[in-house]
């Protein structure tokens, strides 16, 4: 029988792997959109641990929610870089700084 | 005994398609990591008896969202090797974040709060539990609110994502409304005299 712990520890080496790539990939908008994918699977992987293991459907249902956002995110965030690069033929962070901020 | 065995294979593979999201060079290359990892997750999620949520991650994930960022990458014409330049210098910095919240993680997972003696892991549901009619049972009634909203937010995401992209094309022919019924007769009929 698995533990939960090593569930836990599975979530936690996948989400530390999207915040490593948050950093290397810092000029790439694609890469850290799927680094936040990246990040979210691994807090799914956790809700559902906790719902099997508490024998409770909520985590599960909150999973479905998340993969809702989620998917949300994605089809906007990359609707705005169609919609940046065909302004600009570029989709490098660096280059996004028409807002000054 | 197969159960860790499966287990084992599905997370080992699960970390190895994450670095390679991560380290890979071509941002294709990411996307089938990143692939793999997701059918790795839903073999976790099997194991844990979340066999609807299982088949979701591959449906919505796989299907729709990385085809979505397949698409993206292949309309955009990315100079990769200005992307990649610069790739050593936050290297430190990540790596150093990410390896103290690891290690943070690991430290509270296996504190023993979660640990079989403390709480022991639930048993397998038997055979005949239906796991999505359970979830469609609590869903609807529930978290109907959260459901609902969720709808909302998937409504709003398909009209922004729409209006964000749409471009219209200048030769093409519309027909204006507010000229066709504004129009006078002035600007129609001229008398000639002949």
């Amino acid at each position: 029988m698995v533990g939960l712990s090593q569930y836990l520890i599975v979530a936690a080496a996948l989400f530390s792997l999207g915040v490593i790539g948050l950093f290397l990939n810092r000029k790439n908008v694609i890469s850290i959109l799927m680094c936040i994918e990246l990040m979210l699977l691994a807090v799914n992987i956790n809700f559902v641990a906790f719902s099997h293991h508490l024998g409770d459907l909520g985590g599960q249902i909150f999973v479905f929610f998340v993969l809702t956002v989620a998917a949300c995110e994605v089809a906007v965030g990359l609707a705005i870089l169609v919609s940046f690069y065909r302004l600009r033929r570029s989709i490098e962070i660096e280059d996004i700084n028409t807002l000054q901020g | 005994m197969l159960e860790t065995a499966f287990f084992n294979l599905f997370a080992g593979l699960a970390i190895l398609s994450g670095m390679g999201v991560v380290l890979s060079r071509n941002t294709m290359h990411s996307v089938m990591f990143l692939i793999l990892c997701f059918f790795n997750a839903a073999g976790l999620f099997f194991l844990l008896d979340a066999e609807f949520l299982g088949i979701i991650l591959i449906l919505i994930y796989v299907g729709a969202v990385m085809v979505l960022f397949m698409f993206v990458i292949m309309m955009l014409e990315v100079n990769v090797a200005r992307l990649r330049e610069g790739i050593t210098q936050y290297l430190p910095l990540g790596g150093m974040i990410a390896v103290i919240l690891l290690i943070e993680f690991v430290a509270a997972a296996s504190s023993g709060v979660f640990a079989d003696g403390a709480m022991a892991t639930a048993a397998h549901l038997g055979q005949e539990v239906n796991n999505t009619k359970q979830i469609g049972m609590v869903l609807y009634t529930q978290y109907l609110l959260g459901f609902e909203i969720a709808a909302i937010i998937l409504l709003v995401a398909l009209i922004g994502s729409i209006v964000l992209t749409l471009r219209g094309r200048k030769d093409a022919k519309y027909q204006n409304m507010s000229a066709q019924v504004k129009v006078r007769r002035e600007d129609r009929v001229r008398k000639v005299s002949m």
